[in-house]
């Protein structure tokens, strides 16, 4: 335990310096989130329509940015191979990596959502509820995104592919994410149904990732 | 204890890089592995280190412990040095001194041992190449592990750097353990010498 407790640790503290993703994944979310009313234009009816979606995706590309290290950074400096050879599961050492970048990266996203709610003009609910889905939809995010991340290691192929290889993967997060924001603003749907989905997505991708990400490496290593 | 390869062959990219190789080495012996470029040093070393699956053979750790793979009872010391530029010379050691678990040391004794106890809070990016090295030379003291497979290791250290770790490689055989390392120096211990052959 004090093993994955002191890898969670280090990600955390390595994504909080300068430097480290943490900070570069919020600035990123908000100016994605930023730039929407210019280009969708002063129609504030419109915008509050749209708002949970610009949300969801600016949290989806801010995640996938920070995501792109998650294996490669311990590659390139050998503390890969470390990993894979010590006396912990390499399962739990991905779920432990992946835990500490959703802390890191996925948190303060959603800790940024009502500020950025102010800018789309979200109301308390409607901001309210894209927070609850961000916080039970991101850790999906991570979860199958990290599947792509020990795919780039593998395939020494960085950046672009992963973005290729996960962001379908993530499409069901994305509609649930938004049907339960919308569902929560105007209806028709009871906010729950979708929400529900969402959390399930949530908890199979905790336990299919780290087991995919895991088999990747072990198959990729050279 | 003895380290035991047999019959092993690696295939890369389509190369075969070695084949029908025996590696042998018991408890208290060096084992070094020597050779041109390109010959197979380092693909050997993470064969045994477990990072790479042997297309032929098999590799077994006889007399260590029984409940542990031979990877999990190995320090592997590569070119890469596994070390987090963000992160200060003790916050390095003590990552991997508190993740590989097991047996340890205390992680400021390490430091000193290899004379880096004065840099303990600099961040490890600042570090020069050899420094960099006898940091990672830290972490093979700071966890107790029996087997050590040390690729090139004294590549980058001065004249005290490797007299001091040609003494830590001399204590860790006297206590039981025992060492393979790929080099093209002299590793300045009794070493058996295991010669590997040319480019395929």
């Amino acid at each position: 335990m004090s093993a994955l407790a002191a890898l969670i640790r280090r990600d955390i503290r390595i994504a909080l310096r300068v430097g480290g993703g943490a900070l570069i994944g919020v600035l990123f979310f908000l100016t994605v989130t930023v730039l929407m009313p210019f280009a969708v234009g002063p129609d504030l009816a419109l915008l509050s329509r749209l708002g949970p979606a610009i949300l969801w995706l600016g949290a989806l590309l801010a995640s996938l940015l920070t995501l792109d290290r998650l294996f490669t950074a311990d590659h390139e400096d050998g503390s890969l191979d470390l990993i894979v050879m010590s006396r912990t599961p390499l399962e739990l050492a991905c779920a432990a990596k992946a835990l500490a970048h959703w802390i890191a990266a996925g948190l303060p996203l959603i800790v940024a959502t009502p500020v950025l709610g102010l800018l789309l003009n979200l109301d308390g609910t409607a901001t309210l509820a894209v927070a609850a889905t961000l916080l039970a939809g991101t850790p999906a995010l991570t979860f199958t995104g990290m599947i792509g991340a020990a795919l780039a290691v593998t395939l020494h192929r960085g950046g672009l592919l992963l973005a290729v290889l996960v962001l379908p993967l993530s499409i069901p997060v994305l509609i649930f994410g938004v049907a339960a924001s919308q569902a929560a603003i105007s209806g028709p749907l009871p906010f729950g149904t979708p929400f529900s989905i969402l959390c399930a997505l949530s908890l199979a991708s905790l336990v299919i990732g780290p087991f995919a990400a895991a088999a990747s490496l072990r198959h990729g290593l050279d | 204890m003895r380290l035991s390869g047999r019959n092993l062959k690696c295939v890369r990219g389509g190369r075969e890089v070695f084949s029908g190789l025996d590696v042998s080495a018991a408890a208290g012996e060096a084992l070094a592995v020597t050779g041109p470029n390109g010959a197979g040093k380092t693909s050997l070393l993470r064969v045994l280190a477990g990072l790479l699956v042997p297309a032929e053979g098999t590799v077994a750790l006889e007399g260590g412990d029984a409940e542990l793979s031979l990877p999990e009872q190995a320090h592997y010391l590569g070119h890469r040095d596994a070390l987090k530029p963000a992160l200060s010379v003790m916050e390095n050691l003590s990552f991997w001194r508190e993740f590989l678990g097991g047996k340890t040391e205390d992680a400021g004794r390490c430091l000193a041992a290899v004379g880096l106890d004065h840099a303990e809070h600099l961040p490890a990016a600042y570090l020069s190449a050899g420094q960099r090295r006898r940091l990672s030379i830290a972490r093979l003291l700071s966890v107790r592990r029996p087997v050590w497979l040390l690729d090139e290791p004294t590549s980058a250290l001065d004249t005290a750097g490797q007299a001091l770790f040609v003494a830590l490689m001399r204590d860790h055989l006297a206590s039981g353990g025992l060492i393979v390392a790929a080099t093209h120096l002299p590793l300045g211990i009794e070493a058996r010498d295991l010669r590997m052959g040319g480019a395929a």
